[in-house]
């Protein structure tokens, strides 16, 4: 028994010991990253690694941000060519400002118009399909977790050709619009709305409360977390959703910063501190999100799988 | 009588929950129908035709299955696909022991300590792909990159290798990087798995005298098996479509040595000079994907359902 105990302290110790170790080699990637963003070029070339920059400057970040200018907002009117004898209907607006700039605020209303939408649709899809006995239900249901198992990039060269004929491609909402239809959300919030007591529901008709009324002021607060969850879930999805962005976005003035840095990278391959600037501005406001709403998402992962 | 009655009753019911229901699938429907499943039947169609980028219609002519056939004889995409099976095989399995392993020594540790852990196994998925493959680009470069003279100055290696120029070693180096954008969903998902396995049956067992290995596989790993399954699904559809990695850092080179049918499929569908935009071909190696996913997951699900 006494064995027992010692070589199981022993053990403990050293899955501490390896997991310090494994956590670090983890961090190591963005440690270089947010690093590599303020070491002047001596650093950068260096033979020999430089752990720590040997002064911080802010050269990458300049040089980033003089690559190229666009009007700071840009905002294409979905449809609206359709309206304008073929002519793409562009709300712009604001200064030239840099190109790094634009591509962080289409990533941003891209991210941010996805997830609205995304939450919108997929909580009324989730509780009709938790709470409304109708005819279908149930082959929807399975076909929506099919798809899921779907790899999405197979359909992305079909989507393409379907954005042609809809005019969308070439605009960010070629990429909202497929991200919102990914069948997740629903299947998420529908794992919610399962656990809405049905008596709630029974006795807010019986109150005269209609269909609608119902929805918003008994079933919303109930699946709140869900939707936390799905937020946060669908805007680091579509912030990192690279394939479709490349595919759906070939003009400069719609990239976004992963395509950003993209285009840095097969520009200047080697300008290392340059694209080190880039990944950061691309990867830090992310991250930060990520770190804020952490419980939510993990809630989101954990819920999303069971029964999956 | 009753019964007729409570049928008339229940069928006024049913169409007002059918209304309903529908009038709330309807947004998500049409977004789901129009930018899914739509474009998977045009995937399907266009597999048998010859459509090209540059056509102004939908579909060109039909053709058949020689997409098919010539996919058959395509070396390159005979390459892509064995690379990727490559990658699905190994990939898989190291992440899942390497996530169960990693959740079994954290699940216990206090709150805070957790989710720190948790984050930090988490971020690379978090990161982006992109800036993720910029920097491991760094990091594996000829000259300038880290773990070259890191091994150099441990005395490892004498001479730095040219770790993605190299034939043996590109597709090892993808796979790790894949490794590290892969285990952060699957500890989440062990962690609260552990988390819920029924604590009477485990105490029972020690009340028994069942070491902790065999309270782990008889017990725990048992009960998790539906969180595995999930995390084996996954798993494969991530290695399936790993892309990014590719195109940024080798571009399925040297010598197609990191060639997948993901990147291969881009690389038709985009690049390709003789075939350029040639999207029936694309398509049909995508519904070839689909299969296999499809056959994998469903082999997935029924290995876990017979034990």
């Amino acid at each position: 028994m006494k064995s027992n105990t010692t070589r199981s302290r022993v053990y403990r110790i050293f899955s501490i010991v390896v997991l310090v170790i494994l956590a670090i080699l983890f961090l190591f990637p963005l440690y270089w990253i947010i690093t590599g963003a303020f070491k002047p070029a001596v650093d950068v070339y260096a033979q020999e690694p430089v752990w720590w920059p040997t002064e911080w400057v802010q050269n990458n970040f300049k040089n980033l941000f003089n690559k190229r200018s666009a009007p700071l907002w840009e905002i294409f009117v979905p449809f609206g060519s359709f309206f304008n004898n073929g002519e793409k209907v562009l709300l712009s607006a604001g200064p030239s400002a840099p190109a790094a700039f634009r591509w962080l605020i289409n990533t941003v209303f891209m991210s941010v118009m996805a997830m609205i939408i995304t939450c919108a649709t997929a909580a009324m899809a989730g509780y009709a399909l938790a709470k409304k006995r109708f005819v279908g239900r149930a082959i929807l249901f399975s076909l929506i977790v099919c798809a899921m198992a779907l790899p999405k990039q197979v359909i992305l060269i079909p989507l393409l050709k379907e954005m042609a004929g809809l005019r969308l491609y070439d605009s960010l909402w070629a990429v909202i619009f497929p991200t919102v239809g990914w069948p997740f959300g629903v299947f998420l919030m529908k794992q919610f709305s399962e656990s809405i007591p049905g008596e709630i529901l029974e006795a807010a008709r019986i109150d005269g409360a209609s269909e609608a009324k119902t929805f918003i002021t008994v079933v919303l607060p109930m699946v709140k977390p869900g939707i936390g969850a799905l937020a946060i879930f669908t805007f680091i999805n579509a912030w990192n959703d690279y394939f479709m962005q490349l595919v759906m976005l070939p003009s400069g003035s719609n990239f976004t910063m992963p395509l950003g840095i993209a285009s840095l990278q097969a520009e200047t391959s080697i300008d290392m501190g340059l694209l080190m600037a880039g990944a950061a501005l691309a990867s830090v406001p992310i991250i930060i999100v990520f770190l804020i709403f952490q419980k939510y998402f993990t809630q989101g992962i954990t819920m999303g799988a069971v029964k999956g | 009588m009753a019964k007729q009655q409570q049928s008339k009753m229940s069928r006024a019911l049913q169409r007002r929950e059918n209304v309903a229901g529908y009038l709330f699938m309807l947004p998500s429907l049409i977004f789901f129908l129009g930018f899914v499943i739509i474009p998977m039947f045009i995937c399907i169609i266009t597999s048998l035709t010859n459509t090209n980028m540059h056509d102004p219609g939908m579909f060109g002519s039909f053709i058949g299955l020689k997409n098919f056939s010539d996919l058959a004889k395509d070396k390159v995409f005979l390459k892509g696909l064995t690379n990727t099976f490559v990658i699905v095989i190994v990939s898989v399995p190291t992440v899942c022991a390497f996530s169960l392993w990693v959740s079994s020594a954290i699940y216990k540790l206090k709150g805070p300590v957790l989710s720190a852990f948790r984050c930090i196994f988490y971020l690379p998925v978090v990161t982006g792909s992109v800036a993720v493959t910029v920097v491991w680009k760094w990091m594996y470069d000829n000259y300038t990159g880290i773990l070259n003279s890191a091994l150099k100055s441990t005395g490892i290696l004498e001479k730095g290798i040219n770790w993605l120029g190299n034939e043996k070693t590109a597709l090892w180096c993808i796979i790790l990087i894949l490794f590290t954008t892969s285990v952060g969903q699957p500890i989440v998902l062990y962690v609260s798995a552990l988390g819920n396995v029924d604590q009477t049956l485990v105490e029972a067992a020690q009340v028994d005298g069942a070491t902790d290995l065999q309270v782990f596989w008889r017990i725990k790993w048992a009960q998790m098996m539906p969180t595995t399954l999930y995390i084996l699904v996954i798993t494969t559809i991530n290695s399936f479509q790993c892309f990014a990695l590719i195109q940024l850092l080798t571009a399925g080179g040297p010598n197609h040595a990191t060639d997948t049918v993901m990147y291969y499929i881009y690389y038709t569908a985009f690049k390709l000079t003789e075939q350029a935009g040639h999207f029936g071909y694309a398509n049909a190696m995508g519904v070839i994907l689909a299969i296999f996913i499809g056959l994998l997951s469903a082999l997935q699900f029924k290995l876990a359902k017979e034990k």
